[in-house]
């Protein structure tokens, strides 16, 4: 007996669509607000030297102090929607701001990714005291309110725009190291883990080859869930004088210099900037549920 | 006759199971509890048993997954627990496993190519193309296409993803396979088609296999030998057809009484047993088996049968003998 | 004497997609069942024995839809009955058990609570009448020392005692008919024995009718009366137990037949070629024929009507066409 019968090509079928074909899918069922919203930034942010009318560090020349929106009385089409006290574009700060927005929210979340990924894998791969040492941690790290001990840092380390995303980085990183260890628990009692052990693989082969792959959805989850929390840090220690140095724009910034005159009626100093703030916050939150619910099979039916 | 591939000798695995506020009691679980055999070359030893008699604990201290408590595991005459740097690597080479559920015992991310080829990656510096021929000629081995190499698991069904697993056992020379119920979570139209291919992979490379399942017929179909455990130890063990011929241990008749009839009409219910498996943190005194046993004697209660040569061959652990 | 049950022409078709895709996952399956008889429904997974009982009792997953057929139960439609009907047959008329005891189980409720429920919704037991009833039926069911162990909660007993508690549960309304989905599969094997020989028992005590979905032929050998074997949402062949075994007419119950190993024989198994369809994408003509060794031209173009042969039985295969005069 030399072959056993057993046609292997009858049921191959690639029922399953290849890549392209997912990704055409995903595009399709992708929700457009929040994508048009993030894309729109990214965009005004990226090309912000192009469109921004004037240099967001110097007051408008010609332009006068508390300048309303053009449709106001007073105002002017020069600058669309406004002056600030120092007769600066509003307009340009607030797409120049996108800018600091967006790159504190990701790479803050980058940097908290990367460590709470990385701790969260070895606490949960390697087991034992390591995973003690690092939930400790952990423990100890939760226990600090996230904004004070952000403040403290930024005080420490000086205000910059570098330093606050290595401070967001490292006091952010302890959700992931949470969830992703939990993870990592699990995959690590599944049956293909323990395949690659009893073939002789080491543990940094099974980490790189097993675990990380397989936490890379959450891990992506969660970054999307972060960002806006980052970015909402952020602006708050602008806010507090504490995170991205004046004259650069930044939209906690702009609110914090708004605050004196809260009160006296010009309203377009804190209203733009915050709703910018509501409306990235509000898209990053709707793509991060719809990523979790593309992504996690936990939460996917069907 | 040849040295065996494997031998295993006074095998024993004790779990402690820490019991109260403070964890002060402790309680072992005797999983393994004094276990013998051998596999040779080329030879299939099927473990059979019920949930809690030790046979998957048994496959993981082979598999270096647990250590023992006491005895010895010897592969190829060398006692696998002093094993360290190449020779660990060696044994790790030669000793491979096939799970039950080919669902979760391959990685969903990974292509069936480098599934195949991580045993050759490790143990190997052989270049790409000379893993993907190896990757091919073991596709082929049993009974795939080389173009399914680039393909996901997902592209398959239960039984071709079954193979890919059997393929990555057998992509190093590999020496001994652990079957650990590789056909249990299998549509039925299926399982024929592993249990032949198995079979067929034994006669032309010559490995030897542990097969471990709780069916009766399968587990008689493609082993040589067959090993009955409950609740730790060996009760009984001979060659498959004078064990199927000729059972011997009233917990072996019990699973051969229990076993379904291949026809409508073979009526097997004389001998169905009675009441459940105790749980391993209090076994029964005496023999492990006597307060379900339908002859059991007061000696019975009292003390321990040791394994005696059964008549014809293989070894039974009853007073009855 | 008229049937207990009598399914024909029943079809239940899923439709995902909001509609644009439709599955059939059921597709014309008749078959009728007297009092006390017990049928097997065989089937390897995705042949649609599952959904065909889901579908009598009115438990299908919402993308599913019975398009077509009857069920009669005792002279009732249940097809056309609402949900709040129908809540009422299952409780009381049809019991349904399922795969896995410990999701039938309220782990937060004691096993009295459980098996006394049926009884105090429907027949409006309570206090000392009750509690001899959930005895009564914990007795009926081999669970030793009922007034003790009904205190339990289900975590406390072994996988084979939940499957007894699901027994009971099913026979506290007094059914006429029983559906058992894979009850026994992850039962140890002298347990399920012990299980398979205890509801033979009930039904000879209180003959009732037992429908048997599994894919184990053994367990078919074991209990049942008449098998019906299906394959791709269809019902390949009907026949008594004997018959099926006997003289298989379907080159598929024929191939399951031979794939099984069997004691004390060392003879290579049978085997199909292929894996069980999609039943998304079913090949055209009968849906067997790609795994087919006697494929005749004809079989991949043209299904296979019923074919009914002298002793009762039914098989739907070209190769019968001669065989019989058509009807």
């Amino acid at each position: 007996m030399a072959t056993i019968p057993a046609d292997p090509r009858l049921a191959v079928g690639r029922a399953t669509p290849g890549r392209l074909g997912v990704l055409i899918k995903a595009a399709r069922e992708a929700p457009l607000a929040p994508l048009v919203i993030l894309g729109g930034l990214v965009l005004i942010a990226l090309l912000a030297d192009l469109i921004a009318p004037y240099d967001p560090t110097v007051p408008v020349k010609g332009a006068e102090m508390f300048r309303p929106p053009f449709w106001m009385e007073g105002g002017s089409v020069a600058t669309p929607l406004g002056t600030d006290f120092q007769s600066r574009d509003i307009l340009t700060r607030l797409i120049y701001g996108a800018r600091v927005s967006l790159i504190v929210g990701l790479m803050g979340t980058l940097v908290a990714g990367s460590i709470g990924t990385a701790l969260g894998i070895l606490s949960g791969y390697v087991g034992g005291w390591v995973d003690q040492i690092i939930m400790r941690l952990t423990d100890a790290w939760l226990a600090l309110p996230a904004i004070v001990f952000a403040i403290f840092l930024a005080a420490m380390f000086g205000p910059s725009m570098w330093n606050i995303i290595v401070i967001l980085g490292s006091v952010y990183w302890t959700r992931y190291a949470r969830v992703i260890r939990g993870e990592v628990l699990s995959l690590r009692e599944r049956e293909f883990v323990k395949l690659a052990e009893i073939a002789g693989a080491s543990k940094l082969r099974v980490i790189k080859k097993h675990i990380l792959p397989n936490v890379m959805n959450t891990a992506t989850v969660l970054a999307s869930l972060t960002v806006g929390v980052v970015i909402i840090a952020e602006a708050s220690l602008s806010f507090l004088g504490v995170g991205v140095p004046p004259p650069q724009p930044a939209w906690g910034l702009m609110l914090s210099e708004a605050r004196p005159t809260l009160m006296t009626g010009q309203w377009w100093l804190t209203v733009f900037p915050g709703a910018c703030i509501l409306l990235i916050v509000l898209a990053t939150q709707l793509f991060g549920d719809w990523l979790r619910v593309r992504l996690d099979p936990q939460q996917r039916n069907l | 006759m040849p040295s065996p591939v494997l031998e295993v000798r006074g095998l024993k695995k004790h779990f402690v199971v820490r019991r109260g506020l403070f964890g002060r009691e402790s309680a072992w679980v005797k999983a393994v509890d004094g276990v013998d055999f051998a596999i040779h070359p080329g030879e299939t030893l099927g473990l059979i048993g019920e949930s809690g008699c030790g046979k998957t604990t048994t496959s993981k201290l082979i598999l270096l997954q647990e250590t023992p408590t006491a005895g010895s595991i010897a592969f190829e005459g060398r006692d696998i627990a002093g094993l360290a740097g190449a020779e660990l690597m060696a044994y790790r080479r030669a000793v491979q496993v096939v799970f039950q559920d080919p669902f979760s015992s391959l990685s969903p991310r990974m292509r069936v190519r480098d599934i195949i080829a991580e045993p050759l990656e490790i143990h190997t510096d052989l270049a790409r193309a000379a893993i993907d021929e190896r990757v091919g000629q073991v596709l082929e081995l049993v009974g795939l296409t080389r173009d399914v190499a680039p393909l996901f698991p997902h592209e398959f069904s239960g039984g071709q993803r079954q193979r890919v697993a059997i393929a990555r056992a057998l992509a190093t020379d590999t020496r001994l396979i652990v079957l650990d119920e590789p056909v249990s979570a299998l549509d039925v139209s299926v399982r024929a088609q592993i249990i032949n291919q198995l079979e067929h992979l034994q006669r032309t490379l010559g490995v030897s296999y542990l097969f471990i399942g709780h069916d009766l017929a399968t587990v008689a179909h493609i082993s040589h030998r067959i090993a009955v455990m409950y609740l730790g130890k060996i009760v009984e063990s001979a060659d498959s057809d004078a064990l199927c011929a000729r059972p011997m241990h009233p917990y072996t008749k019990a699973l051969f009484a229990a076993a379904l009839p291949s026809r409508p009409g073979d009526r097997t219910e004389s001998g169905t047993i009675v009441g459940e498996i105790p749980s391993p943190l209090s076994l029964p005194t005496g023999c492990r088996f006597h307060p379900r046993c339908p002859s059991a004697m007061p000696v019975c209660s009292e003390a321990e049968p040791s394994l005696q040569r059964r008549e014809g061959a293989g070894l039974v652990a009853c007073h009855l003998y | 004497m008229a049937p207990v049950l009598e399914v024909s022409g029943l079809q239940t078709h899923f439709f995902t997609f909001g509609g644009a895709r439709v599955v059939k996952a059921v597709d014309g399956v008749s078959f009728s069942l007297g009092d006390g008889e017990t049928l097997g429904l065989v089937g390897e997974s995705g042949s649609g024995k599952t959904t065909t009982c889901l579908s009598i009792v009115g438990l299908l997953p919402r993308a599913a839809r019975i398009v077509g057929g009857r069920v009669l139960f005792e002279g009732d439609e249940l097809t056309r009955m609402s949900q709040r009907e129908l809540r009422r047959v299952r409780g009381r008329r049809i019991a349904v058990m399922l795969q896995d005891p410990m999701a039938s189980l309220n782990p937060l409720f004691t096993i009295f609570r459980q098996v006394a429920e049926p009884a105090f919704f429907h027949q409006q037991m309570r206090g000392r009448t009750l509690r001899a009833r959930v005895q009564q039926l914990l007795k009926a069911v081999r669970i030793p020392s009922p007034e003790w162990r009904m205190r339990d909660y289900p975590h406390q007993m072994s996988g084979g005692m939940r499957q007894r508690i699901v027994g009971a549960i099913a026979l506290a309304g007094g059914p006429k008919l029983v559906i058992a989905d894979e009850p026994t599969t992850n039962l140890d094997v002298t347990i399920q024995a012990q299980y398979l020989d205890l509801l033979k028992d009930i039904q000879r005590e209180t003959g009732v009718a037992l429908i048997f979905v599994t894919h184990n032929l053994g367990i078919v050998a074991k209990m049942c009366d008449r098998v019906a074997v299906m394959y791709a949402g269809k019902i390949i062949e009907q026949a008594s137990v004997r018959e099926l075994f006997d003289d298989p007419k379907h080159p598929y119950t024929r191939a399951l037949l031979g794939s099984v190993p069997k004691l004390g024989s060392k003879e290579p198994l049978y085997s199909i070629a292929g894996q069980p369809p999609n039943p998304a994408s079913l090949p055209p003509g009968c849906p067997f024929h790609p795994r087919c060794r006697e494929a005749l031209p004809r079989c991949a173009s043209v299904d296979p009507p019923d074919f009914h042969l002298g002793d009762g039985s039914v098989a739907r295969c070209w190769l019968l066409d001669d065989a019989v005069a058509r009807p």
